[in-house]
């Protein structure tokens, strides 16, 4: 029983990166960009989270404002990069697989050049401390694996419902999905629809460095070239898998970092196993879920990955 | 200017544009991470070229990205991006060394080809199984390679930590020494390998498939109408498959060719980023395999350089990365802005404005008063 | 809802009455064309102006020009007098303006509300959407004019006819005191034609309008004066009363075009495609294909009329190999077609003119002489020993049928994908053609093309039936169908409702079956 608790505690407390990153993605597919450069993002995010506590600790414990800070500046950064994409894919229409690509490259190349240049080599920062919720984390099971979470996967997880909010109930959710699914129409009804997908790349670009950033300042505390590790590829696919709806991609998250979790547990328990093939697992669930993932869904956005263009006739 | 002109002068500013805007931002984030930008540059691109040694050195760095790039080449011309080299290629690598340690004792003539087959195969199937996902169940191929990149490189590990490590060793994952019925022969005193000679001649070959063969042309026809394909009795989902398979096999050729030619052990991080790198080359070649030639050239030097530049100058070797996503990036974008023509029509006409005769300008205004008038 | 709040609601949304509206010397280029060519129109209050041209004369381009969805390159705008510049159609929509497309520009995974709700800005409050009142909204519009919607229906769940009345309650929600209609009849049928005319004829009491159209029965039924576009310049302005349909007709080609008709005596060949209780899924895996019932002799023109979404596509997938089928059967001279692949079916002798020559028609990046021989790459004329390409038998072949079928272009190198859409059917036409094939299959063969085009296809078509070849032509024109068919088959919700002789067949009678009601 320990260990079942000790495996779900571990996937609530880790499936924040996966999940923020979806969500991110999620926000950029519904307004019809593919932003396959998620991976380099989320590796800025996480080499920006850990720059600024480090720089100011060195090492060594720092205020809690400094974190904040290095959020704020990681979406900061994550948006700047939405945009580059933006004009990319966008406003010169680049096709946004190859595109994506790039910025992966870009962003994960970047990040590990910085590192060296301003960090150095493996330096490691305290991770941000769990916050028990009174009586709440008492509660047998329950407690340990639902509310002994640190602030910031509270607030991811809280974020779920206002995603959902925010795309179905507002007129900037509203703008979103109309021009992923039929940019015309909403062009025809005054909608700027690159000015709405430059939005929603900001929006979502953000989220994918917040969620590297959770994985270098409250997740490993340290950062490294490779720490990354796919889930940004993952995170594309996560949305897919939850076919653009907030709620679906919170369980497509919790089940892949489950899968990512039974390679501590299992090694924790000292079992003899080649650990490759558990550390395998969740790439090869993401080839099966995706193989059985519906193409032919009435929620997806139907111009994913088609840049507009007003003046060109279909 | 007549109008083919201008498009002519317009597509070369676009490039012209394009290789500056590259570089410039290559010299920004050089001189962020703290490094003399001119130094850096000079090092990383032209003194590789000034010894015999030095160029060797490139051109060992650019035969697997060639033989990578053409297979990319290959898939990218019938509508699949492969981005799994890194995967194929580890595979490559792991079905060489298999055959290798399995069946040492045997003639090279025997025991080579079968090494260089294994490889091929390996390759090919990791290419496989995204073609057939595709083409069967249409998962993106861009994420399932990427997959398949994660899993041939745990199965890497598990090979080189179990089976294949070499017992005097002491721990370090490697195989041993391979027997040398599987070395593929260096060109004179130079580390240069006959994979230079594999890499030209498949050049050659891939530009007659492509172009000259029926199976090119339906391969081509998947890649640029896939409905138009489909339409025209073209079977897309063999032909897509069978791409990504024949560039699989590209990718673990070039795994091959790298321990029979250069390491002639198997030991971790033989992939060192080409498959990665294979898309770069093959976009900066144009797609075209006698434009992947000196792609694979340059872009093996600004390996080599960097390389060189990290240990000489502390400029971090993750460099090599930024300029190839740079260069996809600014590559993307400039065929964008090359093939719009309606940006070229404004800005010829914008351009027509301002070098405009007076007379002509009043003839003009002259016109619109009368049409004015009426 | 009484009227009073309505007035109010009305009054406070909208800006003054449109007296004029005047559009001078627009001028708009676009790569090669000259779209809109020095166009000066004007319509007063109540008036309904008919802008009639053929495809391709500009009429969308100058209307999204008023729109503010293009910017004229030289030209003005003005309403009652006034010079007016709509940087988007948020400013065209504050003076009054409001324009129902050709393509409806509706969100289909959106409900109406929702469509609604994306022009309506004033229920944008801050971060909060305010649905509820649009929805009020939409109830006052379609009970005011009578148009009546499900304002919590799915766009995709809707039908044609309904979807144009959306389109028309959603314009009017948004305040529109001046209407642009882009041939707002292309999709329905001759009776919901009848109702639509009739409603909006109700609405100039209130509105004006301008009216696209190339139907001349239409334009003489609701306008009153007539502006005619011919390659994007305007050829004529007048009251329509004044002038006949056939005056106006010749004016919009500048030419006498007459249209082929098949008046040749029936061939009554043999059955040669015979499907029986055909049964196939649309994309969304629901029935397209219903039962399905047709037979098609050797040497006729089976014309298949009906709304488009009817089945039309599915069912010339379904035959040529490129949509599986669920059950029933397809014989095509005794052999059988379901589920094959679209090469056996090639090879059969079949030929098919698909619905979108853009990109299933054609390759767009490949060359016309590329294209020409996309069926037959391994034909032993076009290839060594089906493995190598016989580059000067493909240029010789492209040559010979850009002279046969007039492909207008500067040599055979350049990309489909450039040619006009003329052209392009042009291209298509010469491989099916030039294949010889026992059968051809034509889907909306002619949609889009000017009446040169037009002339010629159907001319080719009337030849390859002299030739024994049986055809199944799939329109949306009745006058294309009714020009050219030997019987005409009605389809409707993936059923043959009723086959006609050519002779019987009137514009009600296959108006009242497109419809969906037998007798």
């Amino acid at each position: 029983m320990n260990f079942v608790v000790q495996l779900l505690s571990m996937t609530m407390s880790f499936s924040v990166a996966l999940l923020l990153a979806s969500l991110g993605e999620m926000f950029n597919q519904r307004a019809g960009v593919f932003n396959l450069g998620c991976e380099g993002v989320m590796a800025m995010g996480a080499f920006v989270g850990m720059l600024i506590p480090f720089t100011i600790g060195q090492g060594g414990a720092v205020s809690m404002w400094w974190y904040v800070l290095s959020y704020v500046v990681a979406a900061f950064v994550g948006a700047l990069l939405g945009l580059l994409f933006g004009v990319i894919t966008v406003t010169f229409r680049a096709p946004q697989g190859i595109a994506g690509i790039g910025l992966q490259m870009f962003g994960v190349g970047l990040a590990g050049a910085l590192f060296r240049t301003f960090v150095g080599g493996t330096q490691s920062i305290p991770t941000i401390p769990k916050l028990a919720i009174p009586l709440l984390s008492k509660i047998t099971y329950i407690g340990e694996i639902f509310f002994n979470l640190n602030i910031v996967a509270y607030l991811s997880y809280i974020f779920v419902p206002v995603a959902w909010l925010i795309l179905f109930k507002t007129p900037w959710g509203l703008k979103i999905r109309a021009v992923g699914t039929h940019p015309r129409a909403a062009d025809s009804m005054g909608i700027n629809v690159n000015r709405t997908r430059y939005e929603a790349l900001a929006f979502g670009s953000a989220l994918a460095s917040i969620s590297g950033c959770f994985l270098s300042t409250a997740q490993a505390g340290l950062f490294s070239d490779t720490m990354i590790a796919g889930r940004g590829f993952i995170a594309v696919a996560l949305v897919y898998f939850g076919h653009w709806h907030p709620l679906q991609i919170l369980g497509g998250a919790l089940l892949f970092t489950f899968a990512q979790s039974l390679q501590t547990g299992i090694q924790s328990l000292g079992i003899s196993f080649p650990y490759e093939l558990l550390v395998m697992l969740p790439y090869v669930l993401v080839v099966v879920v995706l193989s059985f993932t519906s193409r032919n869904d009435t929620m997806a956005p139907a111009q994913l990955g088609k840049p507009f263009n007003r003046e060109i006739r279909t | 200017m007549t109008e083919n002109s201008f498009k002519i002068v317009y597509k070369l500013s676009v490039a012209v544009l394009a290789v500056l805007i590259a570089i410039a931002i290559s010299a920004i984030v050089l001189a962020v991470v703290g490094a003399n930008v001119l130094d850096a540059f000079y090092m990383i691109v032209f003194q590789p070229l000034t010894s015999i040694g030095h160029i060797s050195e490139v051109l060992l760095r650019a035969i697997p990205l060639c033989i990578v790039a053409l297979g990319v080449c290959i898939a990218y011309r019938s509508g699949i991006i492969n981005i799994g080299g890194e995967g194929q290629m580890a595979m490559g690598v792991i079905a060489f060394t298999g055959v290798a340690l399995a069946m040492e004792g045997l003639p090279i003539f025997i025991h080579l080809p079968l090494a260089i087959l294994a490889a091929i195969l390996g390759g090919a199937l990791w290419g496989f199984i995204p073609g057939i996902l595709k083409a069967k169940l249409k998962v993106s191929e861009l994420l399932s390679t990427v997959m398949l990149n994660y899993i041939a490189a745990q199965l890497y590990s598990l090979c080189l930590r179990t089976i294949y490590m070499d017992p005097a060793g002491g721990g370090t994952p490697m195989s041993k020494r391979l027997s040398s019925s599987v070395f593929l022969s260096r060109i004179g005193r130079t580390p240069i390998h006959v994979g230079l000679i594999f890499a030209l001649i498949l050049a050659v070959l891939v530009w007659l498939l492509m172009w000259k063969t029926t199976l090119g042309y339906k391969m081509r026809a998947a890649g640029s109408g896939a409905r138009a394909a489909r339409y025209g009795g073209i079977n897309v989902a063999f032909y897509v498959t069978l791409a990504i398979s024949i560039s699989g096999a590209f990718a673990g050729l070039a795994g091959a060719v790298e321990i029979g030619g250069v390491h002639r052990r198997m030991i971790e991080g033989v992939t060192n980023g080409y498959g990665f790198a294979g898309v770069v080359v093959a976009l900066f070649g144009g797609l075209h395999p006698f434009g992947i030639i000196p792609a694979a050239f340059f872009f093996g030097l600004m390996k080599y350089g960097v390389m060189r530049a990290a240990s000489q100058m502390g400029i971090p070797a993750n460099m090599v990365d930024v300029i190839q996503g740079i260069t996809i990036l600014v590559i993307v974008t400039a065929q964008m802005i090359m093939s719009n023509t309606y940006l070229q029509a404004r800005i010829r006409r914008n351009l027509g404005k301002l070098i405009l005769t007076k007379k002509e300008r009043e003839e003009i205004a002259q016109n619109r008063a009368e049409g004015g008038a009426k | 809802m009484n009227r009073d709040s309505l007035a109010k609601k009305r009054s406070e949304s909208e800006s003054k009455k449109i007296t004029s509206l005047k559009m001078e010397h627009i001028t708009k280029r676009f790569p090669g064309v000259l779209a809109s060519d020095d166009i000066t129109i004007e319509v007063g209050e109540g008036e309904v102006l008919a802008l009639v041209g053929e495809n391709g004369a500009g009429k969308t381009t100058l209307m999204n020009q008023l729109m503010g969805l293009y910017q004229p390159d030289e030209g003005r705008i003005l309403i009652n007098g006034e010079e007016v510049h709509f940087k988007g159609p948020n400013d065209a929509f504050k003076a009054g303006l409001g324009m129902v497309h050709q393509q409806y520009m509706l969100v289909p995974n959106m409900t109406v509300t929702e469509n609604v709700a994306l022009g309506y800005k004033k229920a944008w409050k801050g971060i909060k959407l305010d649905l509820k009142e649009i929805r009020k909204r939409i109830v006052e519009v379609s009970e005011h004019y009578g148009l009546l919607v499900n304002p919590d229906a799915y766009i995709w769940q809707l039908s044609v006819g309904e979807q144009q009345r959306v389109e028309l309650v959603k314009t009017l929600c948004l305040g529109a005191k001046f209407l642009i209609l882009d041939e707002p009849t292309s999709a329905l049928t001759p009776q919901e034609t009848d109702e639509l005319i009739a409603l909006l004829k109700n609405m100039t009491s209130e509105l004006s309008i301008i009216f696209i159209s190339h139907k001349l029965a239409e334009v003489k039924a609701l306008s009153n004066k007539v502006t005619i576009l011919r390659h994007g310049a305007v050829v004529f302005n007048g009251n329509t009363d004044d002038y006949s349909s056939s005056e106006i007709a010749a004016k919009m080609t500048g030419h006498e075009v007459e249209l082929p008709e098949n008046k040749e005596p029936d061939m009554h060949g043999d059955v040669v495609l015979n499907i029986e209780n055909l049964t196939v899924m649309s994309d969304m895996k629901v029935p397209a294909l219903n039962g399905l019932n047709l037979q098609v002799k050797a040497g006729e023109i089976l014309g298949l009329a009906g709304v488009s979404g009817n089945g039309q596509r599915e069912l010339a997938e379904a035959i040529n190999g490129l949509r599986p089928v669920h059950s029933g059967k397809i014989e095509f001279y005794g052999d059988e077609f379901s589920n094959k692949r679209p090469s056996y079916v090639i090879k059969r002798g079949m030929g098919y003119i698909p619905e979108e020559r853009n990109i299933e028609g054609i390759v767009p990046p490949f060359s016309i002489k590329e294209n020409l021989v996309l069926k037959d790459s391994t034909n032993k004329k076009f290839s060594r020993g089906k493995s190598i390409v016989k580059a000067k038998d493909i240029q010789k072949n492209a040559e010979r049928l850009k002279e046969e079928f007039d492909i207008r272009c500067p040599n055979t190198s350049i990309a489909a994908g450039s040619l006009s859409g003329g052209n392009i059917q042009k291209v298509i036409l010469a491989r099916e053609i030039d294949r010889e094939p026992k059968f051809l299959i034509a889907v909306y063969p002619t949609r889009g093309l000017d009446l040169g085009a037009v002339q010629f296809i159907h001319n080719e078509l009337l030849k390859k039936r002299r030739d024994n070849v049986g055809i199944l032509l799939i329109s949306e024109e009745l006058d294309e169908i009714m020009n050219l068919s030997d019987r005409i088959a009605v389809i409707y919700k993936g059923q043959i409702q009723d086959i006609l002789d050519h002779k019987d067949a009137t514009r009600a009678k296959l108006g009242i079956l497109m419809a969906g009601v037998k007798e």
